[in-house]
């Protein structure tokens, strides 16, 4: 709370830079990164393949460490964010365990952080309902479709109702409508939750309907190429994507990656 | 259904060549009898003395048959005469070296993926442990355990571990090995411990490939435990009916244990893919 009320960012990137060292020499995923995220904001990631988006989101998550600059989140490293359980993540592939049930699978979170059995029946429940999986807690992964799976996965993540959200794709295998309809069950999961999102996506239209903040990237090196800040407000309903105000963002979008590319040549 | 005929087609090919071959193997035997005799057989007359001889070379499928039933149910249990005798100290080796065998691969297997020193030193010297003939090894364990006073089930179960922990090290290194790293990551996103990554990802994991290697490991604790009668002259268990059914020429015998061992090592893996299956049905792996 204190965090909205002094404007501290949740995610502070300066000048940050990340380069594998490979056999074929160094690649430089991420270069000259800067961006700040508030809280409650939700912002998009978009580019084309290999212009580092996950890189950037596992740096955040603490799975990847930046070689250049300063990445805060919550004013901390982060790894001691990591340590202090501060994001859900969610991959582009559900990775259900197959030996849990839903239900059981939702819970891995909450028993390795300690919940009380209690407690954690209450959670599971709770974000079953969320993500309109109720019915489903006692059955294993493989009985159900792709796109209950990721509903599932989304729950994990939400289970232990850390502040921030990072999710790399997660829609990415799934046909239009259903995309649809998780696009309009995580807004209404942000307007309740109050959760800072990153989320990562290859759609503009999907980039512009979720987000306050549209984040393009472009490749070789990794690097960001425009900010937008959305002007459409945080109440949308799915026909608001006629609007000519959604239009001229996603053009802006479209234009900013296409920027991007003529670079490369 | 369907596939018991090819089944039977292919069991009863197998038989028809082996009466061909006992027809021809023993043949030597009864015209060097008749050439002493001073007669001639013809073939209708030789066919049948091959088939019924006491010590042949290859005894037919019939006869061991009869040594089978004879050994297993024409005795009590408790003679020595009896099969069932036989086949349960053999057995008894087995389950104990089997449940040490299994018992150090999922120790070392576990060291393995958690230690790098382990894993760069513990695999190699599995990997020679099986290079290392078993029957030039099974004797020396079975004189040294002697010479320390410890002799009968233990020496064998020894040599019948020192078979199996190897696959189950393998299988087991492999299984809990085999979370990937989006799984890995995930745990790492919850600050989860090593052993929290132990108990709830890599173990339950790698139950597939534990059993796998069970499966294997069992087949070779028997040859193991059978391996390990032959060197010091045992009075029981299958392997002294193997050995003293070779000094003594009786081939009947020597068949009639060799099924036993091969029907004791199909039920042992039978039961090891019983007890797979309700495992990993309950676990949720089994469709
Ligand atoms: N572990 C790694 N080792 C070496 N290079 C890597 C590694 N991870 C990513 N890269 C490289 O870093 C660059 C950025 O990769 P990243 O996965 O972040 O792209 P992306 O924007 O997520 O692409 P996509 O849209 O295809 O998912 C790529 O050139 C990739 O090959
Ligand atoms: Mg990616």
């Amino acid at each position: 709370m204190s965090d909205a009320a002094t404007g501290r960012p949740v995610i502070d990137a300066r000048k940050v830079g990340l380069t594998f060292q490979t056999a074929d020499g160094p690649v430089h995923a991420l270069k000259d990164v800067n961006l700040s995220v508030m809280k409650g904001d939700f912002v998009s990631f978009i580019g084309p393949s290999g212009c580092g988006k996950t890189t950037f989101l596992r740096a955040i998550a603490a799975l990847e460490h930046p070689t250049e600059g300063d990445l805060r989140v919550n004013g901390m490293t982060p790894d001691e964010a990591r340590k202090r359980r501060a994001y859900g993540y969610v991959f582009q592939a559900a990775g259900l365990y197959p030996w849990r049930t839903i239900a059981g699978n939702i819970r891995l979170p909450l028993e390795i952080m300690g919940f009380p059995k209690p407690e954690q029946d209450r959670r599971v429940k709770d974000v079953l309902q969320l993500v309109e999986l109720e019915g489903f807690g006692k059955k294993y992964p493989w009985q159900l479709s792709g796109g209950m799976q990721q509903r599932a996965s989304i729950a994990r993540a939400l289970a232990f109702d850390a502040d921030i959200l990072l999710m790399d794709e997660p829609f990415g295998a799934l046909d239009e409508i259903v995309r649809d309809r998780l696009n309009e069950a995580l807004l209404k999961l942000w307007a309740q939750t109050g959760k800072t999102i990153g989320f990562v996506t290859h759609s503009i239209p999907e980039a512009v309907y979720l987000s306050t903040k549209i984040v393009v990237m472009s490749p070789r090196p990794g690097r960001i190429t425009d900010v937008i800040e959305s002007p459409l407000p945080r109440e949308r309903p799915l026909d608001i994507r006629d609007s000519a105000e959604f239009i001229a963002i996603a053009h802006r979008v479209r234009e900013g990656l296409r920027a991007g590319h003529s670079y490369d040549d | 259904m369907r596939s018991i005929l090819p089944v039977l087609t292919v069991v009863a090919v197998i038989v028809a060549l082996w009466y061909a071959a006992a027809v021809a193997m023993n043949a030597t035997w009864v015209r060097d009898q008749a050439a002493r005799a001073g007669t001639e057989v013809s073939f209708q007359e030789l066919v049948p003395r091959t088939l019924a001889q006491d010590r042949p070379v290859l005894p037919a499928p019939h006869q061991v048959a009869k040594g089978l039933w004879d050994g297993w149910a024409g005795q009590a249990v408790t003679s020595r005469r009896s099969l069932v005798y036989h086949a349960w100290i053999t057995l008894s080796a087995t389950l104990v070296g089997f449940g040490i065998g299994t018992g150090l691969g999922i120790l070392l297997a576990v060291g393995i993926i958690h230690n790098r020193a382990m894993d760069q030193s513990v695999m190699p010297w599995a990997i020679a442990s099986q290079t290392i003939p078993i029957l030039a090894i099974a004797p020396m364990i079975i004189v040294v355990m002697n010479s320390i006073g410890v002799s009968g089930l233990l020496p064998k179960a020894i040599i019948s571990a020192y078979l199996s922990f190897f696959p189950v090290v393998v299988g087991m290194v492999t299984g809990l090995r085999s979370p990937d790293r989006m799984q890995l990551d995930l745990l790492s996103t919850y600050n989860a411990s090593r052993s929290q990554t132990f108990w709830k990802l890599r173990l339950p994991a790698s139950m597939p490939y534990l059993f796998a290697s069970l499966k294997v490991g069992i087949a070779a604790s028997l040859v193991g435990a059978i391996v390990g009668e032959l060197p010091t002259g045992a009075v029981a268990g299958l392997g002294a009916r193997l050995l003293q059914g070779s000094y003594y020429g009786q081939t009947i015998q020597i068949w009639a244990a060799l099924f036993t061992a091969a029907i004791v090592a199909a039920a042992l893996v039978g039961i090891v893919g019983a007890v797979q299956a309700v495992v990993l049905k309950r676990m949720g792996m089994a469709r």
